[in-house]
């Protein structure tokens, strides 16, 4: 879990590829009487927490699902509108599972783009000739590590800010692509990867690359 | 950091080659169009085998022809083939050159048959080559000068540069 996604983008900025690799992050459920002592609003097609933090309940903290039923957007599992429901006495007490809420893929397709963005702006900025573009974003909770290829494929790993060795994990992924995606005559170059192989050998060595920190010669 | 690749009976590769172009022959019946067909598969080849090299061997960017020249003959052609063809016959303005294999393991046993004395047999390696360098954004014309499977004395690839390919450029790279 100190890996956090890894994330692939094709040369027009296209993400082609995407892995979440972390625990799922708290989430509370709870039952509920009315009246809600939560102020909910909607924010981005999603019901969010905008007061009333308690109880591992933070304000930011989403909808996920109404008495077991996952939730779609602001409406319920079956078509209702959540705020409407919830004002609505007759169906307390309800049982409301919060969470941070995941992004959805087109999201991560909007995010990858603009980053492939920022990539290049990044080595426009830069004062010097022929500089690379972004390599790694750091913030308090993660480090993005960048790898451009020469033929202008990006890897993007979010990792936790401790964690070593994402340079040769980087590598590492980009050998996996070579072998099990390019490898595969079925796959079309930049389109989304959807080959077994990839993603089970992906998988296997983030788990390394976990606990190790790093990679030995000829692994 | 160079994975030793699992050794395959490097006489399945030829037969394997072979039969492909007997195939080819077969279906398209006219040397010329096997000689296309064959530049069009090894162009597929190489717009992938291209990141495979790159990601098992370290080589960076070339900054220029006679760098790329290098690399291909002595690191690419080394790690699929096994043969370390000679780099030659520079042209003046250093855009144009040769390469001399002295043995090409694709043609280990053949011989080529009268009626196809137009087929360029080892054309896949030219379509290979013009794929790889497209995708690290050089366009090149590569073909065959000589080949020893036609009389000559050695096999020589000839190959010219013909631009730098400025679309999609990924950033970073001036």
């Amino acid at each position: 879990m100190a890996i956090f996604s890894v994330y692939v983008v094709n040369k027009a900025g296209g993400l082609i590829y995407q892995y979440d690799n972390y625990v799922p992050r708290a989430e509370v459920e709870k039952t509920f009487s009315f009246p809600l002592d939560l102020v909910l609003k909607v924010h981005d097609e999603k019901v969010i927490v905008s007061f009333g933090q308690r109880d591992g309940i933070r304000v930011g903290h989403a909808v996920l699902s109404i008495n077991g039923v996952d939730v779609n957007g602001r409406s319920t599992g079956d078509g209702k509108e959540i705020l409407e429901f919830l004002k609505d006495s007759a169906n307390y007490p309800v049982s409301i599972r919060f969470g941070r809420a995941r992004l959805t893929s087109n999201e991560k397709l909007m995010l990858a783009s603009m980053f492939h963005s920022l990539f290049a702006i990044g080595s426009q900025l830069s004062p010097e000739v022929g500089s690379s573009g972004i390599e790694m974003l750091e913030t308090d909770t993660f480090k993005l590590h960048c790898f451009q290829t020469l033929t202008g494929i990006k890897f993007i790993v979010l990792a936790d800010p401790r964690q070593a060795g994402i340079d040769a994990l980087l590598r590492k992924i980009y050998e996996i692509y070579s072998d099990y995606a390019l490898k595969n005559p079925f796959y079309s170059l930049e389109m989304p990867i959807r080959c077994e192989l990839f993603d089970q050998n992906l998988k296997s060595a983030l788990e390394i690359a976990e606990k190790a920190g790093t990679f030995g010669p000829g692994s | 950091m160079w994975t030793q690749p699992e050794s395959l009976n490097s006489e399945l590769f030829t037969l394997t080659y072979g039969a492909l172009v007997t195939q080819l022959c077969k279906d398209y019946e006219n040397d010329e169009e096997v000689n296309k067909q064959l530049d069009k598969m090894g162009y597929n080849i190489g717009v992938r085998l291209i990141e495979d090299f790159l990601a098992r061997s370290s080589v960076g960017r070339c900054h220029d022809f006679r760098e790329t020249a290098d690399v291909i003959a002595k690191v690419a052609f080394k790690m699929y083939l096994g043969i370390t063809p000679s780099v030659t016959n520079w042209s003046p303005a250093g855009d144009e050159f040769s390469l001399i294999l002295e043995n090409n393991p694709l043609v280990d046993f053949v011989e080529l048959p009268d009626n196809h004395s137009n087929l360029v047999y080892s054309n896949i390696l030219c379509g290979v080559l013009r794929g790889a360098l497209e995708m690290v954004q050089m366009a090149v014309d590569v073909r065959f000068a000589q080949d020893t499977l036609r009389g000559d004395n050695v096999t020589e690839i000839r190959m010219k540069f013909v631009k730098r390919i400025e679309e999609n450029l990924p950033a970073g790279d001036e």
